[in-house]
């Protein structure tokens, strides 16, 4: 058997897959969701009616607030953990990526527990200051929640790329003048920039199709899964469930695919 | 052009303990003078790139340890408020700027403006030899083209000393022998302070002014090339530096008693006696007729290396005599020869110099 025709042979099982898992559920998906009482408006319906477009909105909107925060904070996070070297950070780093594991219903859960009725801010704010601040179930408990469902993911990217940061490329820096301040922006920055794009698509995409953490905390919020989940079983509008994930899947893409060409022209520009 | 003024460097009793306990430098003193090219230069792990960075700053001495410039105390001073330049092995480039930008970084931070900058890295690159690359990206650029945008870099800002680890080192053969070159002229028309760190015993005399020959964390011996060569203080150093016999022998009245006759001592070492440690270079011994010769052995083996030959002669000593011998006379294994070796030229250790 020759190298071409093993190549080919082992191409097979994942055209199989491809076609199985990828191209047959999506195609079958988008000729679902023009096959509805609005036909091919269904996808017009996506932007044109205003409770569908307000959910996008919100939607792309929190889930850029959740990754650039996860951002900030895993960025600042990953370089101290990794740099320094104190009692704990073994600890710390167990507690940082934990929540790893747990479904977007557990992270609800604690999101509850923290900021509910009965949560643990409540309680304070209300012995302090005599009002109770309770905000589990609006959408400042749910970017909390995504915040914390995104930090482990992140913040592992970005200590492996620390990690493997030359510190002779910090010394060259400092020995030509460079502070602290130039140092971070003129050589790790920079270098960790293929990380950054790297986690805050995950982050990006992980925000804007979380259902979980929305679910268990869906008292007044709309984002994009929950409004899919609404369509799909209370309404029945099976057509409009799947325009809308169609939909769903096509923005993250985009902006993705837009962050990306952004990034690309960023660290073209500075190199 | 004689544009830097370095300035004189002078360490006291620098030693360095690191966090895990490892001891790698004893208390260390020196001098460089401002303008001179000072090598460091020993085995691996002997503390040569430490010793460097305490001069660069990267490292702080151990407490009762001093880094002076020009006199002027800057032990607590961080590396960026030092104005040294450095190279390093790796190079270290920034690989998200242009070669232009990796040379003008630190006259950019220092708030020069624009013109100014781009007239002083045209100058630098013309002097390194790389005109025309300043919009290379640094993955661009072949090993000799990256060594020369460091030292670019390194001399950009003018610095008060120019330090640089093993620059060569990551470069081929040939490449390294030319770069070295480069580097000794560029190092004398810059007339900078430099300390420069190699294992090369090669580099270092081509390039030293003055050589620290370094063991174990402490100096070995300071000189110039000559004199580390020529009168190695012990040794370690006549071992380290270029090829060397070493004979155990009984001294006494200007001669040491050797196995294959007596070999005459001169000047001071006339007056040793007792059990000696001795060294001669193989370029000290010449071959004579065995009649009549003070030094008698047998050849054992020759190989011809272009400019000389170099040949093992047993019988003379406890271990085989190397000689290097002119590339014209013929000699073959099994000859009894004859040896005269220049009284001058034998080195007497003290006997406790391991
Ligand atoms: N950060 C550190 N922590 C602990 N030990 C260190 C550290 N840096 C160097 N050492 C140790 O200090 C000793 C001297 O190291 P140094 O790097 O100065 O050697 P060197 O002469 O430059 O060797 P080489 O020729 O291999 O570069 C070595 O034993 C090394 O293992
Ligand atoms: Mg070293």
């Amino acid at each position: 058997m020759s190298g071409a025709t093993f190549l080919r042979l082992s191409l097979v099982p994942l055209a199989v897959i491809v076609l199985a898992f990828f191209v047959l559920p999506m195609s079958q998906l988008i000729i679902a969701g023009a096959n509805g009482p609005l036909g091919l408006k269904a996808y017009a319906a996506i932007l044109l009616e205003p409770r569908y477009r307000e959910t996008l909105v919100n939607t792309v909107l929190l889930s850029l607030a959740v990754t650039l925060a996860t951002l900030v904070i895993s960025t600042i996070a990953g370089l101290f953990v990794q740099r320094n070297r104190f009692p704990g950070r073994a600890v710390l780093i167990a507690m940082l990526t934990f929540p790893l594991a747990f479904p977007g219903v557990v992270v609800g859960f604690m999101i509850i527990l923290l900021a509910g009725r009965q949560g643990l801010i409540g309680e304070v704010t209300q012995n302090l200051a005599g009002g109770k601040v309770v905000f589990a179930y609006s959408i400042g408990g749910l970017f909390l929640g995504y915040l914390y469902f995104s930090i482990p993911r992140v913040i592992l990217t970005v200590m492996a790329a620390v990690e493997k940061l030359d510190p002779r490329l910090e010394e060259a820096a400092r020995s030509l003048g460079a502070g602290p301040w130039a140092v971070q922006r003129d050589v790790i920055l920079p270098a960790l920039t293929p990380a950054f794009i790297a986690s805050s698509a995950i982050s990006f995409a992980t925000a804007m199709g979380a259902f979980g953490t929305a679910f268990t905390l869906a008292t007044n919020i709309d984002v994009l899964a929950m409004l899919i989940y609404t369509e799909f079983t209370l309404g029945a509008n099976i057509a409009m469930a799947a325009a809308l994930s169609v939909g769903l899947g096509v923005v993250a893409w985009a902006i993705l695919a837009l962050a990306r060409s952004f990034a690309g022209a960023a660290v073209a520009a500075a190199g | 052009m004689t544009e830097v003024q370095g300035v004189s460097v002078h360490l006291q009793a620098c030693a360095k303990t690191f966090p895990d306990g490892t001891r790698a430098l004893e208390a260390v003193s020196l001098d460089v003078a401002r303008g001179e090219t000072m090598v460091f230069l020993g085995p691996s792990g002997c503390g040569k790139t430490t010793t460097l960075r305490i001069i660069a700053g990267l490292e702080r001495p151990d407490a009762g340890g001093r880094v002076l410039f020009d006199g002027e105390d800057v032990t607590h001073l961080p590396i960026e408020r030092r104005k040294v330049g450095m190279v390093f092995q790796s190079y270290a480039l920034f690989p998200n700027m242009s070669v232009a930008e990796n040379i003008g970084y630190s006259l950019k931070i220092r708030g020069i403006d624009r013109a100014e900058r781009a007239a002083r890295v045209a100058e630098l690159m013309a002097l390194t030899g790389i005109g025309g690359l300043e919009n290379r990206s640094i993955d661009q650029l072949s090993g000799g083209q990256r060594q020369r945008v460091a030292l670019a870099r390194a001399v950009a800002m003018r610095p008060r000393v120019l330090l640089l680890d093993e620059p060569l080192t990551a470069l081929d053969a040939s490449l390294r022998e030319r770069l070295r070159a480069e580097l000794n002229r560029l190092l004398r028309s810059l007339g900078i302070t430099a300390v420069y760190v190699t294992h090369d015993q090669a580099e270092a005399m081509a390039l030293g002014d003055r050589i620290v020959v370094m063991r174990s964390g402490a100096i070995a011996q300071i000189g110039t090339p000559r004199e580390i060569y020529f009168e190695p203080a012990n040794r370690f150093v006549a071992e380290f530096v270029g090829a060397a016999n070493i004979l155990e022998a009984e001294a006494g009245e200007g001669f040491l008693a050797l196995r294959g006759g007596r070999l005459p001592i001169g000047g001071s070492a006339k007056a040793v006696k007792g059990n000696v440690v001795a060294m001669v270079r193989p370029e000290a011994v010449t071959f004579v007729a065995p009649e009549g010769a003070l030094l008698t052995g047998r050849v054992e083996t020759v190989s011809f290396i272009g400019d000389r030959l170099r040949c093992t002669v047993v019988g003379v000593s406890e271990r085989p005599l190397s000689i290097d011998a002119p590339n014209t006379i013929s000699v073959s294994p099994g000859d009894q020869v004859g040896l005269s070796i220049d009284p001058d030229a034998v080195r007497l250790f003290p006997k406790e110099s391991a």
